[in-house]
């Protein structure tokens, strides 16, 4: 099975918005590696003719009466917001320079 | 014993008795629970946030409807612990992550609803391995939890506070959640009785999500009847989960009632091939077959029953459950609530940057850990490879099931495969840490209840072991009566619950 390269770890962390140390990577990688290598295992125990599960008790169509029921106010969805003005979110800029 | 210490030696069943018959107030047990928080969790750590004020508040509404004679449930006035993954309105709820430190949800979890309606007292709320990730409490961004038989040793995870707070007489029940055995294996280390109900038996409304398609709350207590009790009052559809079973409970209380007869005739009983043997300490293997040879002398008959793809679990549990993970994990982006980390040395830092840089900060490594190896097994190019052979493997593991409970009407296991290790033994080493879940990780991905029972200490190192009961989903009333069973068993020939075996956490008369 493909090792998992310092690289790699640094593109899929990436991918997953978190800023990793160099320290972090060095201790990741080979980490990693361990764990991937313990379920490779699973590649090939189950044919084509085996159905995925995704849920074990699967359940569909699960609907309810589209009925008017109180939800959170603004000032409550707001309270754990860490900046907040005029009832909405404050966010850091979403655009950049060129933009 | 007249001291205030006294009621907190007591199980909840008969608390609720006595909160009946007006020998004590909601108000007076509750203040021993928390004066025994005072004594004992500087040294366990069960708790991260204890809400004394709040607890002695609803007890005294409690002791007002119990004297108006309207309780509002057995339990109403039993005080409660709760773990800090469960959200709970006007209560600090971490997750045991920095990310979410200082978070005071707006809203209440069904679960905690349905305890606040039913009137028991929440004295605060319990320490958990990060985002629920963990065997042993160690990931905890605040500082471990410590097993109150052997402070030098974990209390199991992600639960490990649930289980400290109930094995230390801090509270005589706690909801606990378990995703991969994170309620059953720190019931089986630290002796106590941990339930996981059917997958949809209780609403995850208001659980933080680790990985939808396994998460479920349960009840973590010292008694299998105490269990019973809670999961009444818990378990139940619910319309805000969508993955909610609609259809009622069968009788738990009633099948604990049966159980604890100590009579097993007419019950099959599977002994699991695949889950014992080799990997599994010796104490452990002993303790449990003491347990089948009980059993089998209250009436069962026991039949070993093959499960062949549970040898593959672990890998599908460790592709599957990092995936939803890592996807459930992305809300936490510093914009709507939690922790918010600007980048050093970046003048005016775009959304995405804070993100990164919040996102570093807030989680620990096994959090990272799981979120990157969930982000590998999802792209694309290795999605067919891992994921999608995962869920195939799911599919045969809950067929192994299926087959199974053909031939026995419970399976039966030891919970976990050690007792409690010492502190920091495995922290960094993921690989053996995972290995703790190798007996309660099918029972997730098949969406079948389970039970931990105490059954005994292992001779090697006088640690608690425990055996683990599985049923067919929607059947969790047959945990309740094996597992009382087993328990009556037990108790006969230790001349009392194993609990009394634990060593005391302070001199004697010292919290009072």
């Amino acid at each position: 099975m493909p090792e998992i390269t310092r690289d790699e770890v640094a593109h899929l962390a990436d991918l997953a918005r978190i800023d990793l140390s160099d320290a972090e990577l060095d201790h990741l990688a080979p980490q990693l590696n361990v764990i991937l290598e313990s379920v490779a295992s699973i590649r090939g125990v189950a044919g084509d003719d085996v159905p995925p599960t995704s849920h074990a008790i699967p359940l569909t169509n699960v609907f309810r009466d589209d009925v008017v029921v109180p939800g959170l106010t603004a000032e409550q969805a707001l309270s754990g917001a860490p900046a907040h003005e005029q009832q909405r979110f404050a966010v850091p800029r979403i655009l950049g320079d060129e933009q | 014993m007249t001291s205030t210490q006294d009621w907190t030696r007591r199980t909840a069943a008969e608390l609720a008795d006595a909160l009946a018959a007006g020998e004590v107030t909601s108000v007076e047990l509750t203040q021993a629970h928390l004066d025994r928080i005072d004594a004992v969790d500087g040294a366990v750590h069960a708790f991260l946030h204890v809400d004394a004020e709040g607890a002695l508040a609803k007890a005294g509404d409690a002791d007002e409807r119990r004297r108006a004679g309207t309780p509002r449930s057995t339990l109403d006035g039993v005080p409660i612990a709760v773990k800090d993954v469960l959200a709970t309105r006007g209560l600090p709820t971490t997750c045991g992550s920095k990310i979410l430190e200082g978070w005071v949800p707006p809203y209440d979890a069904t679960v905690v609803a349905r305890l606040r309606a039913a009137g028991l007292p929440i004295l605060g709320k319990t320490n958990m391995d990060e985002f629920a990730m963990g065997s042993s409490t160690e990931h905890s961004a605040y500082g471990p939890t410590h097993n109150p038989w052997d402070l030098t040793r974990i209390p199991g995870g992600s639960g490990g506070g649930s289980a400290a707070a109930v094995t230390a007489f801090e509270a005589p029940l706690a909801i606990g959640t378990d995703t991969g055995g994170s309620i059953r294996q720190p019931a089986a280390v630290t002796g106590t009785i941990g339930v996981k109900p059917t997958y949809g038996g209780v609403s995850r409304y208001g659980l933080v999500a680790l990985a939808n398609s396994l998460d479920q709350a349960g009840p973590v207590t010292r008694t299998v009847l105490d269990a019973a009790l809670l999961h009444e009052v818990i378990g139940g559809h619910d319309p805000l989960d969508s993955t909610s079973v609609d259809k009622p409970l069968p009788g738990l209380v009633e099948a604990a009632r049966l159980g604890a007869t100590g009579d097993l005739t007419g019950v099959t009983i599977g002994v699991v091939t695949e889950l014992g043997g080799e990997g599994y300490q010796s104490g452990v293997l002993a303790r449990f077959q003491e347990s089948v040879d009980l059993m089998v002398a209250a009436g069962a008959e026991v039949v070993e029953v093959s499960c062949p793809h549970f040898v593959h679990a672990l890998a599908a549990y460790y592709l599957i459950l990092p995936a939803e993970a890592s996807s459930n994990l992305a809300k936490f982006d510093a914009m709507r609530y939690g922790l918010r980390v600007l980048p050093d040395g970046v003048e005016s830092p775009s959304a995405e940057e804070v993100m990164r840089a919040t996102r570093d900060a807030g989680f620990g490594d096994e959090v990272k850990r799981r979120i990157i190896l969930g982000t590998y097994a999802l792209s694309s190019g290795y999605y067919d490879a891992y994921y999608g052979q995962a869920q195939k493997v799911r599919t045969l593991i809950t067929r192994d099931f299926e087959a199974a409970f053909a031939k026995a009407d419970v399976l039966v296991s030891p919970t976990a495969p050690t007792t409690a290790f010492k502190l920091g033994e495995k922290l960094d080493d993921p690989l053996a840490m995972y290995l703790n879940d190798l007996a309660t990780i099918p029972a997730n991905l098949a969406g079948v209840p389970g039970i931990s029972v105490p059954s005994g200490l292992a001779v090697e190192d006088g640690l608690p072991t425990g055996v683990q009961i599985l049923a067919p989903a929607l059947a969790d009333d047959r945990v309740y009566r094996v597992g009382a069973a087993l328990e009556a068993l037990l108790a006969r020939e230790w001349g009392g619950p194993l609990m009394d075996q634990a060593p005391p956490l302070v001199e004697e008369g010292e919290s009072a």
